[in-house]
């Protein structure tokens, strides 16, 4: 078992120090997330901004792989358009699938690549999911509250 | 300090060959017992006896395999009414683990209180009032719960003192003429507490409440006699004394199984059944509806009877030793704090705890790379956790197979722990 595969400097970085953590307005999908197992949580909400992810914004309770996964996810997601947030979505969500055969494309997961190791985890496969669950449920509610928008 | 207790370990180890398992280069710690244990050969092997020997259905083939099994899995019913003290065999109930066991007579009131000729005892509406504690096991919980809601009657609790004990002054006052059952944990799974039972079973003999203690942490590790506990049932699971899974034991006194409605219903447990209606058999049968775990029975008896041999005063004393010796040398964790009792006094070989700064899944990742197993979690039981304002902990639990020397490798893997994350 090597933890250091694991614990990647880059994980224990963003566990240490989340970017975009902390709940903000304006938003308009929030999302609310438990791991059962282990009682690991996460609020996380989403402002759209035209075809863009204007903002999200978490708070979150559980270990360093989940709470470094929100953050990792915050810096791809942030500013980038719907369609690139939910391609990064799916791309992590194959990365954690592929029981460590897979190493993750650097040029689009960034940071995101040193959860490559985590994906021979099945017990922590769901902390890494956690924060990208949220974010798609979130966006999903989002999105369906824009057309009734008034303030756009 | 290991002479005063009389259980030879490495002999017992021997009879476990999972504890010469190899996690990556280094030989398995396993003190994850409270979650289930491990099981010796004897069990391993008498399951494999009957299963390559009698194996046949039960109750319904007059053939001699049938009759073996019949024999192999009443005779495993007797050995362990004799375990726990019950009066007669007749008392003991096969289920398929303690969550099972509670639900059967949570059910019991469900339907007794859908049945206006049910006996008075099991039958609850608004007013009633059901009485569990704040550190059950979600299985001793979530059914009384639904009970509550499905009726009408009301849920209370008796709270946890900051020591981690029950809040036994508030009893007269949570207890009152109004509960009609009252059903606690013997042994709490996540802080260790031994409950004492008596001032629970003397003030519900005052309103005329019933008692059922949730056994599945104490049966395994202390003598339990149900005659001098005083309980109405207890319930208890075949994985976690050595046994295996897919088998646990409800018990209660032979008058209130008789009262007792029916939870499942199906084959093996009628008397006559027409188109229009179905008599029941008398309790046991009553409530073991359908084929029940036979090879699984014979298993737990083979369990009973390993724990028997080492003696189950020798077991408590074993276990209280490295209850004292895992507190003392956690104590001297830097930045641990225990969550539960922390003086090795009427509380068991299961110690959870926090550390500071690390969440206890990163806990367990680090001592599992170390060969160490602990559960990590919130151990089926959040409402302890919110007590004590943890959402989850790292819990390390002994059995009769642990030495002292498992020990200092979890008190050293956890200084690892503090080297991964500063
Ligand atoms: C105190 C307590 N009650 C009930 C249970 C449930 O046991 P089982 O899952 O075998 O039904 C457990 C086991 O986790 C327990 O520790």
């Amino acid at each position: 078992m090597n933890l250091d595969e694991l614990y990647q400097e880059v994980i224990l970085d963003h566990y240490k120090r989340p970017r975009g953590a902390g709940l903000r307005e304006p938003y308009e999908g929030e999302s609310h997330q438990v791991n059962p197992t282990c009682g690991d949580e996460i609020t996380l909400r989403v402002h759209v901004d035209g075809g863009t992810i204007g903002d999200v914004s978490y708070e979150n309770v559980g270990c360093s792989i989940s709470k470094a996964s929100a953050s990792v996810m915050y810096e791809l997601v942030n500013g980038a358009t719907v369609d690139d947030a939910l391609a990064r979505l799916s791309e992590f969500t194959e990365l954690m699938n592929s029981k460590g055969q897979s190493e993750g494309d650097e040029e689009t997961l960034e940071d995101a690549v040193a959860f490559a190791g985590v994906s021979k985890y099945p017990m922590r496969v769901k902390c890494a999911l956690l924060g990208w669950m949220a974010f798609k449920d979130a966006l999903v509610r989002a999105e369906a509250s824009i057309p009734g928008r008034t303030d756009a | 300090m290991e002479a005063v207790t009389k259980l030879d370990v490495d002999a017992v180890r021997a009879d476990f060959p999972i504890l010469k398992r190899m996690i990556g280069d280094r030989q398995l710690a396993y003190l994850d017992s409270a979650a289930t244990s491990q099981k010796p050969v004897q069990v391993v092997e008498a399951m494999r006896r009957f299963t390559e020997h009698s194996n046949a259905n039960i109750s319904r083939s007059v053939h001699t395999l049938g009759a073996e099994a019949t024999e192999a899995y009443e005779g495993a019913r007797a050995r362990i009414a004799a375990f726990i003290g019950a009066p007669s065999a007749d008392e003991v109930v096969f289920t398929k683990n303690s969550t099972e066991a509670i639900n059967l007579l949570a059910y019991a009131f469900q339907n007794g209180s859908l049945d206006p000729s049910a006996d008075p005892r099991f039958r609850l509406g608004p007013g009633d009032e059901i009485v569990v504690t704040e550190m059950e096991h979600h299985a001793n919980l979530v059914p009384w719960q639904q009970l509550a809601q499905r009726t009408g009657a009301t849920l209370k609790w008796i709270g946890i003192t900051d020591a981690g004990r029950l809040d036994v002054d508030s009893i007269p006052e949570v207890i009152t003429e109004r509960c009609k059952i009252i059903s606690f944990v013997h042994v709490a799974n996540l802080l260790g507490t031994v409950n004492p039972t008596s001032q629970i079973t003397a003030r519900a003999r005052e309103v005329g409440a019933l008692v059922g203690l949730d056994a599945s942490q104490s049966v395994p590790h202390l003598p339990v006699d149900v005659t001098e506990l005083g309980v109405d049932f207890i319930a208890f699971t075949g994985h976690k004394m050595l046994g295996p899974t897919g088998i646990g034991v409800l018990w209660a006194k032979a008058d209130l199984l008789e009262a007792m409605p029916p939870f499942l219903t199906g084959g093996s447990m009628i008397k006559t059944v027409t188109m229009e209606g179905t008599t029941f058999a008398a309790a046991p049968a009553k409530f073991e509806a359908g084929t029940p775990p036979i090879a699984e029975a014979v298993g737990l008896a083979a369990a009973v009877d390993y724990l028997d041999q080492l003696g189950m005063e020798n077991v408590r004393a074993h276990e209280k030793e490295l209850a004292g010796y895992m507190l003392e040398r956690l104590e001297t964790v830097d930045g641990l704090t225990v969550v539960g009792p922390r003086v090795p006094i009427g509380r068991s070989a299961t110690v959870s705890f926090t550390l500071e700064g690390v969440h206890p899944h990163d806990v367990g990742q680090v001592l599992d790379a170390e060969a160490v197993a602990v559960r990590v979690g919130h151990h089926c039981a959040k409402p302890t956790c919110v007590r004590f304002g943890v959402t989850a902990t790292t819990r390390a639990s002994a059995y009769v197979y642990n030495t002292h020397e498992e020990i200092d490798r979890l008190v050293a893997a956890l200084g690892q722990v503090r080297k991964v994350f500063g």
